[in-house]
C-alpha cells in the first residue's frame, strides 16, 4: 500500500549551511512519528519543506497520492495548493489571525480553499471546537484565549481541512507548563484516532507514549529511527545517546 | 457680515472644490503610495530604487515648489504635445494639476505608512494562510489587508489632515478653491479678516468631520487586538 506521506531525499540549504542532506521519511496511514533532535539538527525545516513553507532544493515529497517534485524550476501553483491542502500544519506560536473571532478562523479555509458552503464549514467548525474542549470560544478573539486554548483552536483549524497528515512544529513550546497538558490530551486523543501525525517535539514522555515510530535527527540526516522503545530503551548511536542524556536532565 | 452671507453660495463653491480637491488628490496619493510601498517592499533593484528616489525628492522640497512644478512642466508638455500635431496651445487646468500634484507629494508620505504597516503584519499568520492553501489574492485581502490597514490607518489619518491644509496652496495656481475665493471676495468687500474666519471655520469643519470618521475606522478595525 502507499503510504500516506512519503519523503524522498530532501535537501535544503540556507546559504552556506546545508541544513538537510537528503532526508527520507514514510509514513503509512495512522503512524505517529516523532522527530526529535538537538536546535539546529534540521526537524523544523523538515517539517516546514514537507508542505513546502521552505522550497528544497532537491527532493520529493507525496501526501495522499498528490506527489510534489521539488528543486529548481517552476512548480505548478495548483499542484502546490492542492499539497498543502492535504497537510495540516500546527505552528510552535499558533499563528491564528488576530483580526478574525474563531469561527472565522475556523471556516476561511474550508470555505476557500475546498468549497465548502458557509453552512457547512460553521457546522464542521462547531464540532471541531466542541472536540478540542472549547465549544463556547466560537465568537471570541484569539487574543481573549490563553495560550493552550489557542493552540487547540489551531489545531482546529488544521483538521477543518479534514487532512491526510498533520504536521506539528513544537506545538507545546511556546506554552507556559501548565498549559502543556491540554493540548497534548488533544493530540493524544487524535493519535488515538488513527490519524497520521508527525511531531517535532522535545516531549519525550508524551514521544514514548504516542509515537508509534521515534526519528532522531542529527545535522540534517536521519542517525536513528525506530519504535520508542528501542529508541529510548537502547540507543545505537553514541549521538542519540548524548542527546537523550542531555533532555533528560 | 452681510457681504460674507451674500458671497454664501461662492464660498461653498469654493468649498467644494477644496473637498474635493483633497479627495482625489488622497485617492491618488493611495494609489501612489502603495505602488511605491510595494516597489520598496518587493520590486527589483530599480524598482526599489525609483521609489526612494521619490520619496526623498517630493519630500525634501517644499509643497508650493512642487505644485507649480507640477503646473508649469504640464503646461510645457501640453503646449509642446499641442505643437506637434499642430494644434494651439490650452491651459493646464489648474485643478486638474493641483489634483496631481497633491497627490503625487502626499503619496511619497503615504509610502512610508504603508510599508511599515505592511512590515507589522506578523509573518506567522501569512504563513498559516499558506500552509492552509489559501490563494494569493485571497491572503492578501482576507489576511493581510485588514491587518495592513489597522497599523495604516493613524498615519493615514495624519496625512489626510495634513493634505486637506496643504490644498489652500493650490489657490496660488490660480484655482478657485475656498482659499483663493474668500480671498479675492473679502479683498472686494475690504474685510478679508472676516472672510478668513469663515475659511477658518470651514477647514475645522472638515478636519472634525474626518477625524470623527478615522476614529470610528480605528476602532472598527481594531477588533481582536
Amino acid at each position: 500500500m502507499e503510504p500516506q506521506l512519503s519523503v524522498r531525499n530532501i535537501r535544503k540549504r540556507f546559504g552556506l549551511v546545508e541544513v538537510l542532506k537528503g532526508v527520507s521519511l514514510e509514513a503509512a496511514r495512522g503512524e505517529v512519528i516523532a522527530l526529535i533532535g538537538a536546535s539546529g539538527s534540521g526537524k523544523s525545516t523538515l517539517l516546514r519543506c514537507i508542505n513546502l513553507l521552505e522550497t528544497p532544493e532537491a527532493g520529493e515529497v507525496s501526501v495522499g497520492g498528490e506527489r510534489v517534485a521539488l528543486g529548481a524550476g517552476r512548480r505548478d501553483a495548483a499542484a502546490l495548493r492542492r499539497l498543502r491542502a492535504r497537510v495540516g500544519f500546527v505552528f510552535q506560536s499558533f499563528n491564528l489571525w488576530s483580526h478574525m473571532t474563531v469561527l472565522e478562523n475556523l471556516v476561511e479555509a474550508p470555505v476557500h480553499v475546498l468549497g465548502l458552503s458557509a453552512a457547512a464549514a460553521t457546522q464542521r467548525a462547531e464540532a471541531l471546537l466542541a472536540r478540542v474542549g472549547l465549544p463556547d470560544k466560537a465568537h471570541a478573539y484569539p487574543i481573549q484565549l490563553s495560550g493552550g486554548q489557542q493552540q487547540r483552536v489551531a489545531i482546529a483549524r488544521a483538521l477543518a481541512m479534514e487532512p491526510d497528515v498533520l504536521l506539528f512544529d513544537e506545538p507545546t513550546s511556546a506554552l507556559d507548563p501548565e498549559l502543556v497538558g491540554e493540548v497534548l490530551g488533544v493530540m493524544r486523543d487524535l493519535a488515538a484516532e488513527g490519524r497520521t501525525m508527525l511531531i517535532v517535539t522535545h516531549e519525550m514522555g508524551f514521544c514514548r507514549e504516542v509515537a508509534s515510530r521515534v526519528v532522531f535527527l542529527h545535522q540534517g540526516v536521519v542517525e536513528e529511527e525506530g519504535p520508542p522503545a528501542t529508541l529510548f530503551g537502547a540507543p545505537k548511536s553514541e549521538r542519540l545517546r548524548q542527546f537523550l542524556a542531555r533532555v533528560r536532565d | 457680515m452681510e457681504a460674507l452671507i451674500g458671497a454664501g453660495p461662492l464660498l461653498l463653491q469654493g468649498f467644494w472644490v477644496t473637498v474635493s480637491v483633497a479627495v482625489l488628490a488622497l485617492a491618488l496619493a493611495s494609489v501612489l503610495g502603495a505602488l511605491a510601498a510595494a516597489a520598496r517592499l518587493g520590486g527589483g533593484p530599480v524598482g526599489r530604487g525609483a521609489a526612494a528616489a521619490y520619496s526623498t525628492v517630493v519630500r525634501g522640497i517644499p509643497d508650493l515648489v512642487t505644485i507649480l512644478i507640477i503646473y508649469f512642466a504640464g503646461q510645457r508638455l501640453v503646449n509642446a504635445l499641442a505643437g506637434a500635431v499642430g494644434l494651439e496651445g490650452v491651459d493646464v487646468s489648474a485643478y486638474a494639476a493641483g489634483v496631481l500634484a497633491i497627490g503625487f507629494i502626499y503619496g511619497a508620505y503615504l509610502a512610508e505608512t504603508f510599508r511599515g504597516a505592511w512590515l507589522a503584519v506578523p509573518r506567522g499568520q501569512i504563513e498559516a494562510g499558506v500552509a492552509l492553501g489559501l490563494s494569493r489574492s485571497r491572503l492578501l485581502w482576507r489576511i493581510a489587508a485588514p491587518q495592513l490597514m489597522r497599523h495604516a490607518l493613524p498615519g493615514y489619518a495624519n496625512v489626510w489632515q495634513v493634505l486637506v491644509k496643504s490644498t489652500a496652496v493650490v489657490s496660488v495656481i490660480g484655482l478657485s478653491d475656498l482659499v483663493g475665493l474668500a480671498l479675492k471676495v473679502g479683498r472686494r468687500e475690504r474685510d478679508p479678516f472676516t472672510f478668513m474666519l469663515a475659511v477658518l471655520v470651514a477647514y475645522l469643519l472638515i478636519t472634525a468631520v474626518s477625524g470623527w470618521a478615522l476614529a470610528r475606522a480605528e476602532k472598527r478595525l481594531a477588533r481582536g487586538t
